[in-house]
């Protein structure tokens, strides 16, 4: 059998692996208009973001080679002969063939607009396109794209990314991405994209532009001017269905292939797949349905049986950093149905569901600025899985109550399909999983091809992994990085061990390769919290995040920032004097934080060591801001001042504070504590809290402010000073031994198996019998604590670190300041 | 890349002993500022602009070096971009690069070669 393939894109290059995996029978030709052989154009815009024609290429010649494909490449068909069953292309090459494949895809429609010949107007489909966008944006400063759907919007991300801040995006609809989102979303998606910089017209017709040879502007039917010094239209599709109409296939009126659910055209002899076929009065515009064809014509030419009946059009993607998705039927508004609708204006988040009316299936939705959901619910859609009773939470999360987390992956029904461009189903990735042996996404990725498309199943496919290793009683490792195959926990007791002291022993000894930005933190912050040596002891200085190497934070400009420690947020008049006169003498600018203690920002890196210095005389102490270690432990005035005080709360959050000062852990620390159940120092929103009772103490653990607040939950009730103590060292310990790099104890609880009642066995009841030892090794860290600052100022060898240049005194000349409010302000970035 | 056609100025930009091993430091050049590396665990110095094309930061000098797949590289503190030391390339898959510079070691002195 002879197959001749006309088009060489995504989909002509798929039926070729397709049929290829079916049967060795076949002699397959291509024809390709394009000089190159079919790449990735769905991810085209990644060319501008530095990958190269090379990565985006779906199979190299070789590939062709290997196959016995013979392949013409820049040489399109000119011509079908459908009677001897020839076709004829441009540089006069002739191929019979016995079945004819046509996958010639579409063309950028083009509205007849006068001028949109001038140079410095472009069409955004293939990798010439983009080339030649390149070459012209190195001299233009402002751009326009037409089109403000999913492709336009796509393009003009890419103009930001030439470096074309000035872009403008106009759209005939009244609004943005007309066939995804309503009109509630699309003004929320609007106001996400004026905030970073794009101009966005609506309702607005081009009827010229402007210009001699070049374009300058554009005139708009309302007659409005923009200028502008290039455009990208991209104002919908045109099957290529030229050759078709030419050998007199059946085709539509508004273009496109007619073909049946075998995608046969009216030459039964002659298919069509991809964007050039009009099913069921319909083009399908993604690479998923186009792969799907593919396989079907594949399949019934190799004696399968198979039909395309549509293809669900759900689609999530990232616009310019912005999640927006949309699944099932977005627009449907019926008396029997309802849709729920969440919406937060001010951080751009609009998300809708539309439901049936017995609240028990979900039809379809709307997702924009947040689209982490998008998986589940699609899912919840496709498979019809009954909804939970309050289906809200599918989109706002569970709030407070029981755990109704909605259904996980585990909920979900073998033939779920998780890769809708590969077609994988969960029953597939479990598969690969118990009996393909994958136990990494990689591996699982080369033997379903699951998440090798669009990319957006891959956190499904994660969890699915991890909950089918978990199933089979598997360890599921989590490992640093490419330098260590160990997780911080293995790592914390490897280096424990081996009694090793340097980043480099710990690399030499347990590692490979030369370590990165990845491995070298954690490392450099577990042996600071096994052997509490000065963070900048030789050899592991370069080892610390770069703010733990300056012991101060970097900011925006590469100025930093001062936070001497003011334990449990009480400060003399005096120290609050030379705070001042610090800040004075080298021009800080000055805030109260949100922990309690003041932040003195704007300090060049050549200061830092002087700055320190004054206030170490006044017998400040390094806050350790920097570090991923102990913040603050906040306090409220309690029975000292208060009417209501049950103890001493703040001398008691200075001893804590005092306590645990320097200590590094996997990620910052934070303490509070109250002098009443009315709870005014937040307690419960710290990693620990504790809050007065009658009979003494009450300690919680692992609550969290930030992105995902938790309240902290109750470790023992009713403690005195002491035990108080203690059992925060256990738990700390506890923590830093076991938990992953840059993972908060809320996050870190929630992870572990059998949760609070676990923790409390192992903190209160000694369960593991580590609570000695550990009370020990923390007794050890707090006696060796020293202020890092007033060590890094009488060591030569460090102070010298600080100075901008190495072989010039002065300091950063491209350091800017704005005056604001009789302060200063960093410069913005550019 | 540097070729034999274009004529290097090589200046003295300080001493071994000036650098941390496996860190960087900051180098004035008239204006120009450029980040020296010294990668000790591979007996290798690396030399690109200190500013990082992200943001437009002058930090890479205060960044994290190591390697991805033995390609050694420099990590900004700001936003943990990464570019190789020997190509300038963005190795997080930005279209922006950084310039290298080449670097000799003689008698303790570090050199760097720029185009004038
Ligand atoms: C200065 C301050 C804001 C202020 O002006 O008030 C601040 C500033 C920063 N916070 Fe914060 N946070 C500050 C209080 C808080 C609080 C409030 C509190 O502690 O009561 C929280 C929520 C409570 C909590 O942590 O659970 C908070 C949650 C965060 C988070 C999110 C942590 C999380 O678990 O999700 C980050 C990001 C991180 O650490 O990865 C963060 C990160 C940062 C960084 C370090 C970002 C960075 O890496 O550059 C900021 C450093 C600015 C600088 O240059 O110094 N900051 N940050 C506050 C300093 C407190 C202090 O005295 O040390
Ligand atoms: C910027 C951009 C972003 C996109 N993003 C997404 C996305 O996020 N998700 C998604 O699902 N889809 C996306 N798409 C759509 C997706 O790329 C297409 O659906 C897919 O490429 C269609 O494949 P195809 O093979 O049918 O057509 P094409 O990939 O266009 O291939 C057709 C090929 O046939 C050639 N050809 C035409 N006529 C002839 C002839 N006579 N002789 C020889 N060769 C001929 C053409 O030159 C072309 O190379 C995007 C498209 C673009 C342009
Ligand atoms: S909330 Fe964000 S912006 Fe504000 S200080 Fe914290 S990290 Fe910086
Ligand atoms: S400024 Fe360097 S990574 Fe953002």
């Amino acid at each position: 059998m002879k197959v001749v393939i006309i088009g060489n894109g995504m989909v002509g290059y798929k039926f070729c692996e397709k049929i290829l995996s079916k049967t060795t029978n076949v002699e397959l030709v291509v024809f390709g208009e394009e000089t190159r052989p079919a790449y990735d154009r769905v991810h085209l815009s990644e060319y501008f973001s530095g990958k190269s024609a090379d990565d985006l290429t779906l199979a190299g010649i070789e590939w062709y080679e290997l196959n016995d494909i013979k392949l013409h490449l820049g040489d399109p068909v000119q011509s079908i002969d459908r009677v001897k069953k020839v076709v004829h292309s441009h540089l006069g090459i002739s191929e019979s063939y016995d079945y004819l494949v046509l996958a010639t895809g579409s063309a950028a429609f083009v509205p007849p607009i006068p001028g949109v010949d001038k140079q410095g107007v472009f069409i955004y489909r293939t990798i010439e396109d983009l080339e030649m966008m390149q070459q012209h944006a190195r001299k233009a400063k402002r751009g326009v794209v037409i089109g403000g759907g999913l492709l336009g919007l796509e393009a003009a991300k890419a103009m930001l990314d030439l470096g074309i801040a000035d872009t403008s995006v106009i759209e005939f609809a009244p609004r943005l991405m007309p066939r995804q989102v309503d009109d509630a979303g699309a003004s929320v998606l609007q106001n996400k994209l004026s905030a970073l910089g794009l101009t966005i017209y609506t309702s607005k017709n081009t009827s010229e532009i402007l210009g001699e040879e070049t374009i300058t502007g554009m005139r708009f039917s309302d007659d409005t001017i923009l200028h502008t010094d290039m455009l990208v239209i991209s104002a919908g599709i045109k099957p290529r269905d030229e050759l078709a109409k030419a050998a007199e296939l059946a085709t539509g009126a508004r273009g496109g292939i007619i073909v049946n659910e075998k995608l046969e055209t009216s030459d039964p002899f002659i298919f069509a797949v991809g964007e050039c076929a009009l099913y069921n009065g319909m083009i399908y515009g993604l690479v998923a349905p186009g792969y799907e064809m593919a396989d079907t014509v594949a399949t019934n030419l190799t004696g399968g049986d198979k039909r395309f009946t549509g293809y669900d059009m759900s689609t999530k993607l990232k616009l310019i950093g912005i999640d927006v998705a949309s699944f099932g039927d977005p627009f449907i508004e019926t008396d029997q149905t309802r849709s729920l609708v969440f919406e937060d204006t001010l951080k751009g988040i609009y998300k809708r569901i539309n439901i049936s009316g017995d609240g028990k299936e979900l039809l379809g939705g709307i997702l924009v600025g947040e689209a982490a959901q998008y998986n589940m619910l699609l899912q919840t859609c496709k498979n019809k899985i009954v909804l939970p009773p309050n289906p809200e939470d599918l989109i706002l999360g569970s709030r407070g109550g029981s755990e109704a987390e909605g259904a996980g992956v585990q909920g979900l029904p073998g033939d779920a399909l998780i890769c809708s461009c590969e077609s994988v189903t969960k029953a597939d990735i479990c598969n690969a999983v118990t009996a393909g042996g994958c136990e990494t996404l990689d591996g699982i990725k080369k033997c379903t091809k699951a998440g090798t498309g669009c990319g957006g199943c891959v956190p499904m496919v994660k969890d699915l992994l991890v909950y089918t290793m978990k199933s089979q009683g598997k360890y599921v490792r989590n490992v640093l990085c490419e330098h260590f195959n160990y997780s911080r926990q293995e790592l914390f007791d490897l280096i424990k061990i081996n009694d090793l002291r340097s980043y480099d022993e710990v690399l030499n000894k347990l590692g490979q390769g030369d370590g990165c930005e990845l491995c070298k933190p954690p490392v450099a912050s577990i042996l600071a919290s096994l052997w509490g040596e000065m963070i900048l002891k030789k050899g592991n200085d370069t080892a610390q995040d770069s703010n733990d190497r300056f012991l101060a934070n970097i900011q925006k400009g590469g100025t930093y920032s001062v936070v001497p420690r003011i334990p449990g947020g009480e400060i003399t008049p005096d120290k609050l004097i030379v705070i001042g006169q610090v800040a004075k003498q080298y021009n800080l600018y000055t805030k109260i934080t949100g922990g309690q203690r003041i932040d003195l920002f704007g300090a060049h890196l050549g200061d830092l060591p002087d700055i320190w210095q004054q206030l170490i005389a006044a017998g400040f102490e390094s806050g350790h801001a920097y570090g991923k270690s102990l913040r603050t432990v906040k306090s409220c005035v309690g029975s000292t001042w208060c009417r209501f005080g049950l103890h001493d709360s703040v001398s008691f959050a200075i001893r804590i504070e005092e306590r645990y000062r320097g200590l590094r852990s996997p990620h910052k620390l934070k303490g509070g504590v109250s002098g009443c159940i009315r709870e005014c120092a937040e307690a419960q929103s710290k990693d620990f809290g504790i809050i007065a009772t009658e009979k003494g103490w009450n300690l919680m653990v692992c609550g969290n402010g930030g992105s995902k607040p938790q309240h902290a939950l109750l470790l023992a009730a009713d403690l005195d000073s002491e035990t108080c103590i203690r059992y925060i060292d256990r738990f700390l310990m506890f923590y830093i031994r076991t938990a992953d790099t840059l993972t908060r104890t809320a996050t870190w609880l929630n992870k572990m198996e059998g949760g609070m009642d676990y923790l409390r066995n192992v903190v209160v009841n000694d369960s593991l019998g580590m609570a000695a030892q550990w009370e020990a090794e923390m007794q050890l860290l707090v006696d060796s604590y020293k202020c890092e600052w007033k060590e890094a100022i009488e060591n030569v060898e460090i102070r010298k670190r600080f100075n901008h240049f190495v072989n010039a005194p002065e300091k950063d000349p491209s350091i800017q300041f704005e005056p604001m409010r009789e302060q200063k302000k960093v410069a913005d970035w550019k | 890349m540097l070729t034999d056609q274009t004529t290097l100025n090589w200046f003295a930009a300080c001493n071994v002993a000036d650098v941390p091993a496996n860190g960087g430091v900051c180098v004035k050049y008239q204006e120009t500022q450029i980040a020296l590396f010294h990668f000790a665990r591979r007996d290798e110095w690396y030399a690109t602009q200190n500013e990082c094309p992200h943001r437009k930061q002058m930090a890479l000098s205060r960044g994290m070096i190591g390697t991805q797949n033995d390609e050694p590289k420099v990590a900004c503190p700001f936003h943990k971009k990464t570019f190789s030391l020997t190509t300038g390339e963005c190795l997080t898959g930005d279209e922006c690069s950084i310039k290298t510079y080449p670097v000799k070691v003689d008698n303790g002195q570090v050199w760097i070669g720029v185009e004038d």
